[in-house]
């Protein structure tokens, strides 16, 4: 499709002036620029020596979440397993014997929960897809195992994830039991704001919908 | 001591002196020159080899000599081992005629130049100093490699236009100086005191030799024969090891040379008002005169992590349309001041002139455009 007339804007370049043509401001500019930054002032951090940040919404390990009891918190329904892109989790789902205490208020729990970090591309969809919050990543991030075997974490293994971080500080627990998760407590859906901050003079800031690049 | 009279062995001493101060300041210039764009870049730079890294060139130095000597199969083995040992030979042979301090010629005093007395100083180390670019033209020609050859080519056209400017800039100098050795020069700035300094009259020249020499020692923004995204390497490609630290000791080696050069044709050498007049202490004048180096080789390493790189045809277009004109109009100018016997501080007013004029013409001059692409045709019929 030809691209219609009122849709072509033509630039020319623009007119330098006397200093501009000289290039020795601009050049005076750029050194100002560079000199500046020349103030000991650094964004590296020093890994191994200082801890690493991380931001809050980082993806490392999983972890299972105990309920209140400290009973396991999944109730083995398999969204994680299929929501998983790398099919890297399964579950064997059992019924939960009935009038036990141990397991009062539960139908369903994991018999077995494998999940094969190898495997796992980190996407966090696990975490997205989950109804009540019992698959969470955290922030631990420098994994290592001698074998195959070893990075294919059971249960417990999982479970002991959560005992380890949950008082971490940087992964808390972030549902409580009885209650759905997150989405589950909305009214309406918060306002998004664009996904890139655009300049007010830009030509796309003009468009119909701003910040939004249309088709 | 009485062995030091003998000219030979003062020599040798001033070789050693020369040659030991040159490649440990290479060195350490790498660090340097490392240190300044990572702090730029709001990184830490080297700072693994002992306190903020200072050994790092020794680890380099001890890397380069310990590695795999690698000579591929395909090049002519002759002229690439020639290329890198030209390379140093070439920027340390026209270091020999610069004079690192006040340089004496009585026996037994230690002359601050390996070889005092040369009439033909300025000369001597453009005709050698140029010969640099046969380095890399046969490093790019031996290495058998299609970018190491289009690297070569464009250092060789670049060297060429550039040598024109940088020799132009310093007749002016010449002419004024009446004399075309580097030592007598920086004497007679030195003996009229601050006013002397021959940048106060050659403003333009002192502008235009900084440029020509920038590009004379294919440094960033004039770096088009090694530029990575094009080129891989440039005419170092296929080279390695040692081979590859001498092709970069011999840059570095250019860049201090220019920088000495620049330091004493025009900003008076070791001379600084009270701090090292012409009796001054020899220690005073050779600090004063290293600090200066020192100023413009940061000054250099500044601009090339400012600077983006030029254009292939920005740059010969800067030295064929703008710096060879400036520089001939500029030697005009100082031919009619010392003809007509006119006091040396018209050269000042006149320079900013020639300066005024040139951007002038670039800014309001219609010279014929080079049209490029097709004016936009009737049925787009938009102009522009």
């Amino acid at each position: 499709m030809p691209i219609n007339e009122s849709d072509v804007t033509w630039v020319s370049e623009p007119k330098m002036n006397f200093w501009e043509s000289t290039f020795l401001p601009a050049i005076f500019q750029g050194l100002k620029v560079t000199a500046s930054h020349i103030d000991g002032h650094t964004v590296t951090q020093q890994y191994p020596e200082e801890p690493v940040k991380l931001p809050m919404h980082y993806r490392g390990v999983h972890r299972l979440n105990r309920d209140d009891q400290g009973r396991v918190k999944c109730v083995a329904c398999m969204m994680c397993a299929t929501a998983c892109p790398a099919n890297c989790i399964s579950i064997i789902a059992t019924e939960a014997p009935k009038n036990d205490p141990v397991w009062e208020g539960r139908d369903k729990y994991p018999a077995s929960f494998e999940l094969d970090e190898l495997r796992c591309i980190y996407c966090g969809m696990c975490e997205e897809a989950c109804p009540c919050d019992a698959i969470e990543l955290t922030h631990i991030y420098d994994l290592t195992g001698k074998t195959r075997e070893e990075m294919i974490f059971n249960k417990d293994k999982l479970l002991s994830v959560f005992d380890q971080t949950k008082d971490s500080g940087v992964d808390p627990v972030r549902t409580h039991r009885g209650k759905l998760s997150g989405t589950a407590d909305f009214q309406s859906l918060p306002p998004l704001a664009p996904a890139t901050s655009v300049n007010p003079d830009d030509r796309s800031a003009k468009a119909s919908s701003p910040g939004v690049i249309s088709r | 001591m009485e062995l030091l009279k003998n000219p030979l062995i003062m020599a040798g001493v001033t070789i050693a002196v020369v040659l030991g101060g040159i490649l440990g300041a290479c060195s350490y210039l790498i660090w340097l020159e490392r240190k300044l764009s990572a702090w730029m870049q709001d990184r830490l730079g080297p700072n693994r080899v002992g306190p903020m890294g200072l050994l790092q060139p020794i680890a380099d130095g001890g890397k380069f000599l310990l590695k795999e000597d690698v000579i591929p199969d395909h090049v002519n083995k002759f002229l690439y081992l020639m290329a890198p040992c030209l390379s140093l030979i070439t920027t340390m042979l026209a270091f020999a005629v610069v004079p690192f301090g006040p340089v004496s010629h009585a026996p037994g005093d230690f002359p601050f130049v390996i070889a005092p007395g040369i009439d033909l100083g300025i000369v001597f180390v453009f005709a050698v100093g140029s010969l640099a670019v046969y380095a890399i033209i046969l490093g790019g020609w031996a290495s058998n490699n299609k970018y190491s050859a289009l690297g070569s080519l464009r250092a060789s056209a670049q060297v060429v236009s550039y040598e024109i400017p940088l020799g132009m800039s310093v007749v002016g100098i010449a002419l004024l100086n009446h004399t075309m050795s580097v030592e007598k020069i920086l004497m007679y700035q030195a003996e009229q005191g601050f006013a002397g300094w021959n940048v106060w009259y050659q403003p333009v020249a002192a502008l235009i030799f900084f440029t020509a020499a920038l590009a004379e020692s294919n440094r960033l923004p004039f770096d088009l024969t090694e530029c990575e995204q094009e080129l891989v390497g440039g005419f170092h490609t296929e080279y390695s090891a040692m081979k590859f630290a001498m092709f970069f000791l011999g840059e570095y080696t250019h860049v201090i040379t220019i920088s000495f050069l620049t330091s004493v044709l025009f900003f008076g050498g070791w001379h600084f008002p009270v701090i090292a007049e012409v009796g001054s202490p020899w220690f005073l004048k050779v600090g004063v005169l290293l600090l200066k180096v020192l100023l413009i080789i940061v000054l250099i390493q500044m601009l090339r992590w400012t600077i983006p790189r030029f254009r292939f045809d920005q740059l010969m277009g800067l030295a064929w349309k703008v710096l060879i004109p400036m520089a001939t109009l500029n030697v005009v100018i100082v031919m009619c001041v010392l003809e007509f016997e006119l006091p040396r501080f018209w050269l000042l007013p006149l320079s900013a002139g020639l300066f005024a004029t040139v951007g002038l013409i670039s800014t309001q001059g219609s010279l014929p455009q080079r049209s490029l692409t097709a004016a936009p045709t009737a049925a787009h019929g938009h102009g522009h």
